[in-house]
């Protein structure tokens, strides 16, 4: 079987056109780029908001705990069934699972911040435009990258399920391989997915990194 | 002038945090309010900038009532001190203390060289500019804070305990700091701190607040000390009063010896005061070390400035083995000495507190 791996990797038409690796790899990258995009854009304000005002805070862990049990590819399936085939299905299946983590990092981010800045942001004439702007998400930042970290490993990893459903992506290789027993095709998906949600949480680790040196550490 | 016009306010769930309060802070005084946690000194402090708003009475700032004004525009022209400073983490010194300028709509680099002249003034050292909070200490961050609450040149300077987190012997700096800089620069500060020492060496004014937000009394220090209005003030100043009351009296008429001439090496023969001892004067440090008939050095002694309080007179005579203290005159001359008998007649029963 890994010999199979091998053998399909050492392959160059399996590098090229549509069905080639470089282009699965493409497919999977942008499926998980626009449901991570849409997560955030629906998250963040919502986040902001809660984590802000403190207004709706215990909706906000039930809500995200009903989204966290949700079965992405039950959700995928039935959207298919009511919807018909197509993109918007499997990619509300994967927006569903990324705005759980997205949510509780900017949410815990925000709701963090020392009380005591923000009392003296308020105190010394900022307007809550500006406390949210130049205070909370600067301070913020750290816990919201791991949130959006959190919620880009989710996603690769499960938009596999993609294939499930005609479309491309690295579950092409895992489904295919599945119908045909090519466990060896099987197992390039697999290796790809794992390698790619690998290097993407490292590079992400070295951004969170990067915004929260020492020097954020609040001394107190 | 800032008036508290019959001033309450009552929290959701019955808490009486301030109670019909009644109060006229001059322009360009230090007030300081005082007293116990649940006193409701902070809360009516924070009634001036509109952080807490009152349900019932009226504040006013020069006759204007501060709820008419937006609270934004109201804050930036009042600085604001909090306890732990309440720095950004996130922004430099030099950043943090150019804020309110920043706010303001001045251009980065304005606001930056207005932090900088903000930062000399309250003895930042410049190099510390770029460095973070975090990266500070208490007390270095305490100065940031004020800083920050000067930058912009506030009519109004409010301080929430400002001093209350750093150790004693940073915060007796900050303290003298803080009263030089108000003779200086002349503000209308309202300070809020629970320790009466505190009231009492900085305030021009100290209003006394016992729990529920009563005031017991407004007056100057000495008059708190020597006339305490209720058996609640009394009970806050009673640890040392009479020793206390001696900070507010002068050594105005203090009967003194002239020195006699120093001898090689600098040495002052004081025979005369005390056989066998000798005195030796350091003016750089402005101290002296007494030395007695074997050579045992005793000291350094602090020299005593002619407008000294009698405190600080009585100390230095109680602190020397000869119970002697040096005077230096308005001119920097040291030419006389006091003793313990000298003081006997300054130290006459408060007569206010006859009265």
């Amino acid at each position: 079987m890994i010999n199979e791996m091998l053998a399909y990797f050492a392959q160059g038409a399996n590098w090229a056109g549509e069905a080639g690796i470089p282009a699965r790899l493409g497919e999977h990258l942008w499926y998980s780029f626009l449901a991570v995009a849409a997560a955030a854009v629906l998250a963040f304000p919502v986040g902001v908001f809660i984590g802000h005002t403190g207004v709706g805070r215990v909706y906000l862990v039930s809500a995200s705990n009903v989204l966290r049990a949700l079965p992405s590819l039950g959700i995928m399936t039935l959207l298919v069934l009511l919807m018909g085939i197509g993109l918007l299905p499997p990619l509300a299946a994967l927006v569903l699972i990324a705005i759980p983590p997205i949510l509780a990092g900017v949410y815990a981010g925000v709701a963090n911040v020392d009380p005591e800045v923000v009392d003296a942001a308020r105190a010394i004439g900022m307007k809550d435009s500006r406390i949210i702007l130049q205070v909370e998400l600067p301070l913020a930042l750290p816990l919201i990258l791991g949130g959006l970290r959190g919620a880009i490993l989710q996603v690769v990893a499960t938009a596999t399920i993609a294939a499930y459903v005609n479309l491309g992506g690295l579950g092409r290789y895992i489904f295919d391989g599945l119908a045909l027993y090519d466990y060896g095709q099987v197992l390039v998906g697999a290796v790809l997915v794992t390698a790619l949600a690998l290097v993407l949480d490292g590079l992400l680790a070295l951004l969170v990194k990067a915004v929260s040196p020492a020097r954020r550490a609040i001394a107190r | 002038m800032i008036t508290f016009e019959s001033v309450s306010k009552l929290y959701p769930g019955g808490t009486q945090a301030v109670t019909d309060l009644d109060l006229q802070i001059a322009t360009g005084s230090f007030t300081v309010l005082v007293g116990p946690s649940g006193c409701g000194k902070t809360t009516s402090m924070r009634m001036i900038n509109r952080m807490v708003a009152p349900t019932g009475g009226r504040v006013l700032i020069d006759g204007q009532d501060v709820a008419d004004i937006r609270a934004v525009t109201l804050r930036l022209g009042i600085g604001y001190v909090l306890q732990n400073a309440g720095l950004f983490p996130h922004r430099t010194v030099l950043d943090n203390i150019a804020t309110v300028q920043r706010l303001l709509g001045l251009s980065k680099a304005q606001a930056r060289t207005k932090a900088h002249e903000a930062m000399e003034r309250v003895g930042l050292d410049a190099s510390l500019a770029t460095r973070y909070p975090a990266q500070l200490s208490g007390g270095q961050q305490q100065r940031v804070g004020v800083a920050r609450a000067l930058a912009a040149d506030p009519p109004i300077l409010l301080m929430d305990e400002p001093f209350s987190a750093v150790d004693p012997i940073v915060r007796l700096e900050l303290q003298q700091e803080v009263a030089h800089l108000q003779a200086e620069i002349k503000k209308t500060i309202v300070m809020v701190t629970h320790d009466i020492d505190e009231a009492l060496t900085l305030g021009d004014r100290i209003a006394v607040l016992a729990p529920g937000g009563v005031l017991h009394q407004y007056a100057a220090p000495i008059d708190i000390l020597a006339r305490p209005a209720t058996d609640f003030v009394a009970s806050l100043v009673a640890k040392d009063r009479g020793f206390r009351t001696l900070s507010f009296e002068t050594l105005t008429g203090l009967g003194t010896t002239t020195l006699p001439a120093s001898g090689p090496g600098g040495l002052i023969d004081m025979s005369a005061l005390s056989p066998g001892w000798s005195v030796q004067v350091n003016r750089d440090s402005g101290t002296a070390a007494w030395i007695d008939a074997d050579g045992a050095v005793f000291g350094p002694h602090p020299l005593v400035p002619a407008d000294a309080s009698l405190r600080t007179g009585l100390d230095a005579v109680l602190a020397s083995p000869t119970s002697a203290a040096l005077l230096v005159d308005g001119t920097g001359n040291i030419g006389s000495y006091f003793t313990l008998a000298d003081l006997g007649p300054l130290l006459r029963p408060n007569e206010q507190a006859r009265a």
